[in-house]
């Protein structure tokens, strides 16, 4: 692909970094990015997400660990040398300026004349599809208008990495998706190594190549989106992207692909061994999606009793209580006319299949 | 029915609680500005012949003109020192944590703890022939005789940079808190250094903030009474001192008057300018 090719490689290598209170802010994230791919960093707000996209675009240097851009290690390198475009998440244009003069700016930095600078200003708006703003004000721009002259902007100094912060969290749904789109199109057309740094987890899995998961600074899982969402390597990752019932169990027999757990809930099931090998006798946690369980007739699966039924939309999730007292979430597709459950229902539920369910070792 | 006191309009109540302060401003500032306005229009002491006279003098007496040239360009100078020294501070201000920015508010207001007097006269042990400057200079063998700090142009403008500074410092400190830091690493990101993002970002976002602050030193320099007596002495004649001469030695109140006249006249011209040019850049502040 020719994308692939024009996007510069970054590596993050064994990156640490220290508050000067002590406490960590990232430990040992390592990341091998290709050229061109579209990386989201993902997490909730304070596990150290934020802290490396500001390690990379230079802004803080980090205590341990080197940055690699293509074939240069950047560590040295301030800010407005490294080359790097940033998004931030309030797009940061620079109020005094015109759409135009904002985009330009990173040219005048670098003391092209300004008839380049304007040419190009046009190009990117055009880019951007926003030709006719080029003489306004930032604050005559609405909030997804100035999205896109942040990322014109950003994109003005031929960047070899594109960095963005929270770049749709202020954008209402509707527009979000558009921003979504018109961001991996023009990540498409450019080919730039792209890093998103979100919170939220449908934007990660639904706009990048691969995802990063952290938490308190740790590097939880870092693969493709199907990976993440359906074969998880932590307990975090599992309850974290999308949602999951944690059901506690007990460790009948385990080898490397399959495991038999006895559930607090009351029934047997084989579940994937996610996080390495699981010992017998050993307690688990049982991670299976609300969409991954389905009401049996027969006697397999666990019992329960229904308490609420949320109808929303395309789905049915009705809320069960098991043998042991907690609740589970079923989600159930609506095909035609969805069996109704009453309120106190008994019902019996197992997973569709074993490898849905995932078993993690038991944290104390 | 309890939807009326909902429908009346709101600002009928400001005027009311308005009223005793309005009082006030007219019972004491208003009529004795029209008294010294009328006082000013007379062309004898006694005051019983009316006229022009009084401006007229000023205004092609040579002396009266330069004692008025050199108090605007006094404070024309004095705003420049605090606004070349204020800047920095109130940059450092928003760039430290939280402690450092205590210690700094609290240098930046304890001149304004200080009686002004005792301030000015610490300028003059500080200023002075035997003063802390010359001792010093003298001791380190720099300087043989001493150096004439005290009742120079210099002096003045040194002591009230220091007196006026908290008014320069003070609006300087607000405006950079109002600008997003995020604008700092965007510039610096795409590729700007320093002192190109302080030239094209942050002095022109801190404008508002500058004008505020060369309107208030500028206004406090030039009728600092005492700082200007103390430090400028009988060689140095700004427009508070031959305004205080013509009124209470000599009792000439018209010449006073028409003084304080053109003085108000002078001073309102020049912050009409920094107000227009405040208005100029208003559109900058909206960040």
């Amino acid at each position: 692909m020719a994308d692939a090719q024009s996007g510069r490689s970054l590596v993050v290598d064994a990156v640490t970094h220290r508050y000067p209170s002590g406490a960590l802010a990232v430990e040992n994230i390592n990341l091998d990015i290709k050229g061109g791919e579209i990386i989201a960093l993902l997490g909730p707000s304070g596990c150290g997400k934020t802290t490396l996209l500001r390690i990379i675009a230079g802004f803080i240097a980090q205590s341990q660990g080197r940055i690699i851009i293509g074939d240069d290690i950047v560590d040295a390198l301030p800010p407005n040398r490294r080359a790097v475009g940033i998004v931030f998440q309030n797009y940061a244009l620079f109020p005094h300026l015109t759409v135009t003069e904002n985009v330009g700016y990173g040219l005048a930095a670098r003391g092209i004349d300004k008839a380049t600078r304007q040419r190009e200003a046009q190009r990117l708006l055009e880019l951007v599809q926003l030709p006719s703003m080029a003489e306004r004000l930032p604050r005559q721009l609405s909030g997804g208008q100035q999205q896109r002259v942040a990322l014109a902007r950003a994109l003005a100094i031929k960047p070899s990495i594109l960095l963005l912060d929270e770049p749709f969290a202020a954008l209402d749904k509707n527009l979000r998706l558009d921003m979504q789109i018109e961001v991996k199109r023009l990540q498409r057309v450019s080919g730039i190594t792209t890093l998103i740094v979100t919170h939220d987890q449908e934007e990660a899995l639904s706009m990048a190549d691969r995802v990063a998961v952290l938490s308190h600074g740790k590097l939880e899982q870092f693969g493709s989106p199907s990976d993440v969402y359906d074969r998880p390597q932590t307990l975090f990752v599992n309850t974290f992207v999308g949602s999951s019932n944690r059901m506690p169990g007990v460790v009948v027999s385990a080898d490397r692909t399959a495991a038999k757990v006895r559930l607090d809930a009351g029934a047997e099931i084989v579940a994937r061994p996610a996080g390495g090998t699981l010992s017998e006798g050993g307690r688990v946690t049982v991670c299976i999606r609300p969409e991954h369980l389905q009401f049996v007739s027969d006697e397999t699966g666990f019992a329960g009793v229904v308490g609420m039924s949320l109808p929303l939309g395309a789905t049915v999730v009705h809320e069960v209580t098991t043998a042991d007292g907690s609740g589970v979430k079923v989600s159930q597709a609506r095909i035609g006319e969805t069996r109704a459950l009453e309120n106190g229902a008994a019902v019996r539920l197992a997973p569709l299949a074993p490898s849905l369910a995932n078993a993690f070792p038991a944290t104390l | 029915m309890g939807t009326a006191p909902a429908s009346r309009d709101v600002t009928s109540y400001g005027m009311g609680l308005a009223a005793p302060l309005a009082l006030f401003f007219l019972v004491f500032f208003v009529a004795p500005l029209l008294q010294l306005l009328w006082l000013s229009l007379h062309n004898d002491t006694a005051g019983l012949h009316w006229g022009l006279g009084q401006y007229l003098h000023f205004l092609t007496d040579p002396f009266s003109l330069s004692v008025l040239g050199s108090t605007l360009l006094l404070g024309a100078e004095v705003t420049l020192v605090c606004l070349v020294l204020g800047f920095p501070i109130a940059w450092l201000y928003q760039r430290v944590g939280p402690r450092l920015q205590t210690i700094i508010i609290l240098i930046v207001l304890l001149p304004l703890l200080t009686s002004v007097v005792v301030r000015t006269f610490a300028w003059i042990v500080i200023l002075g022939r035997q003063g802390i400057i010359n001792a010093t200079l003298q001791s380190l063998g720099i300087i043989d005789t001493p150096l004439r700090l005290l009742y120079t142009q210099f002096g003045v403008v040194i002591a009230l940079a220091q007196v006026q500074m908290p008014l320069m410092t003070l609006p300087l400190i607000t405006a950079l808190g109002r600008i997003d830091p995020n604008l700092d690493d965007a510039s610096c990101s795409l590729g700007a250094g320093s002192w190109r993002t302080f030239f094209r970002i942050v002095l022109p976002l801190s404008l508002p903030g500058v004008i505020a602050g060369c309107t208030l030193t500028y206004a406090a320099a030039i009728t600092a009474f005492i700082t200007q007596s103390l430090i400028g002495g009988g060689q140095m004649l700004f427009m508070p001192m031959y305004l205080y001469q013509q009124a209470s030695t000599l009792q000439n109140w018209p010449f006073a008057s028409a003084i304080s006249i053109i003085f108000l006249l002078a001073v309102l011209a020049v912050v009409s300018v920094f107000t227009t040019l405040g208005r100029l850049s208003r559109g900058y502040g909206g960040a």
